[in-house]
């Protein structure tokens, strides 16, 4: 009888969890999304700062996004943060291996890096 | 359903399914951007201690067409004197080779000679008796004149003579070069519509042109000990029937590697285009 009762209750409390947890997870990567789309306005506008500051928050939010880690590496480059931005590129990578865009921004990347080699205030 | 009717509802459904995808394209909007950006590079030396910059000069060889020295000298301190925070010394040219057979025993008495002839400074003969080309054709002529710049006495007076800067020198062998072989190249053809079309097409032709190997050798005028150096290798060829003159060879195989001169003792911007992603 108590068996009965306990299993319909624990389906109610899966179906609570994940019926919470989904709109969660949806907000989350909505939220990744805008913050990108924001990160790329100002960074267009030459706000390479603020640009870093919503991209970071984007990985945060959702850390199986690659245009944020791209977009973030892209920026750790304009500001000469060459290891943070070889890391970001190959999380990118990572994420989205077929990603073209990202592959060519990375293979510019390396040539830039691989033919200076120099010192990294990162 | 005739077959009229069959083709008429097909190319509705063509029309429908362009405009839907018009339609998405529209509402999803431009998924990248393209977006300049410049990366700064951090010099690959650390310059701050030093307030002037003395190109000394090379010891230079290869084509006799161009005077490798004079003119590498006088490029790099051009750019040095526009692209670097650094004061450019303008003083006459080191004979290099002349001090390296003096550091060789090959030349007149090192006391004996004015020393005004070696950039004021009397040199310690060292390795004595060690043969010197006197004419440098190859990378192997260079080889006995390497240990100029190894001579830290020698750039510690030459130094302290011009107030301690960064002094750079180093070697330049500039030479003619041929090479015979396929090369692919594009060629245009049009069809019988007029139809342009471009097609790869591999042809034996035999080419011209020159090498260029600079080493760049950066002395710290304080101690004169070598702080960095760098080799580099550049070649341009022609077709054999192009007469270009090796001046401007020399200039254009120059221009490739003057930004990575730059860049070990002056931070540069590189300018580049990315593309950022939704």
């Amino acid at each position: 009888m108590s068996v009965r009762v306990r299993v319909p209750a624990l389906v109610l409390a899966v179906l609570a969890m994940t019926s919470l947890a989904a709109p969660a997870f949806a907000d989350a990567k909505s939220e990744a999304r805008s913050q990108v789309e924001f990160g790329i306005n100002v960074a267009q506008r030459g706000l390479w700062h603020e640009a870093i500051y919503r991209w970071e928050k984007a990985v945060e939010l959702d850390p199986t996004y690659a245009a944020a880690f791209n977009n973030l590496a892209v920026a750790y480059e304009h500001e000469g943060q060459l290891a943070k931005a070889r890391k970001a590129y190959e999380k990118a990578l990572e994420i989205d291996p077929n990603n073209t865009q990202i592959r060519q921004n990375y293979e510019l990347f390396r040539e830039i890096n691989d033919r200076t080699s120099a010192k990294d205030p990162s | 359903m005739t077959a009229r009717a069959r083709k008429t509802r097909h190319s509705l459904v063509a029309a429908v399914c362009s405009s839907a995808c018009a339609a998405l394209m529209i509402a999803c909007g431009t998924s990248y951007y393209e977006i300049p950006i410049e990366t700064p590079i951090q010099p690959k030396m650390d310059v701050t201690p030093f307030q002037r910059v003395l190109v000394a000069g090379f010891v230079a060889g290869g084509s006799e067409d161009v005077d490798a020295n004079q003119e590498t000298v006088r490029l790099l301190r051009s750019q040095l004197r526009t692209k670097s925070q650094l004061r450019v010394i303008d003083a006459d040219l080191l004979p290099l080779m002349d001090v390296a057979a003096e550091q060789g025993g090959q030349g007149p008495a090192v006391d004996d000679r004015p020393a005004s002839d070696n950039g004021g400074v009397r040199i310690a003969p060292q390795a004595q008796g060690v043969a010197l080309p006197k004419q440098i054709k190859e990378e192997k002529d260079l080889e006995p004149y390497e240990r100029v710049f190894a001579n830290t006495a020698y750039w510690k007076r030459i130094g302290e003579e011009f107030q301690n800067p960064l002094i750079v020198t180093g070697t330049v062998l500039f030479t003619p070069h041929s090479r015979s072989g396929y090369v692919q190249r594009d060629v245009e053809e049009y069809d019988s519509f007029g139809r342009r079309r471009v097609s790869p097409v591999r042809t034996y032709m035999e080419r011209k042109g020159f090498i260029l190997r600079p080493k760049f050798i950066f002395i710290d005028g304080r101690t004169g000990a070598t702080m960095y150096s760098e080799s580099y290798r550049e070649e341009i060829l022609y077709n054999s029937q192009q007469n270009t003159p090796a001046l401007s060879s020399y200039f254009e195989l120059m221009d490739r590697l003057v930004p990575n001169f730059l860049s070990a003792l002056s931070s540069q911007k590189i300018k580049g285009t990315r593309v950022l992603l939704k």
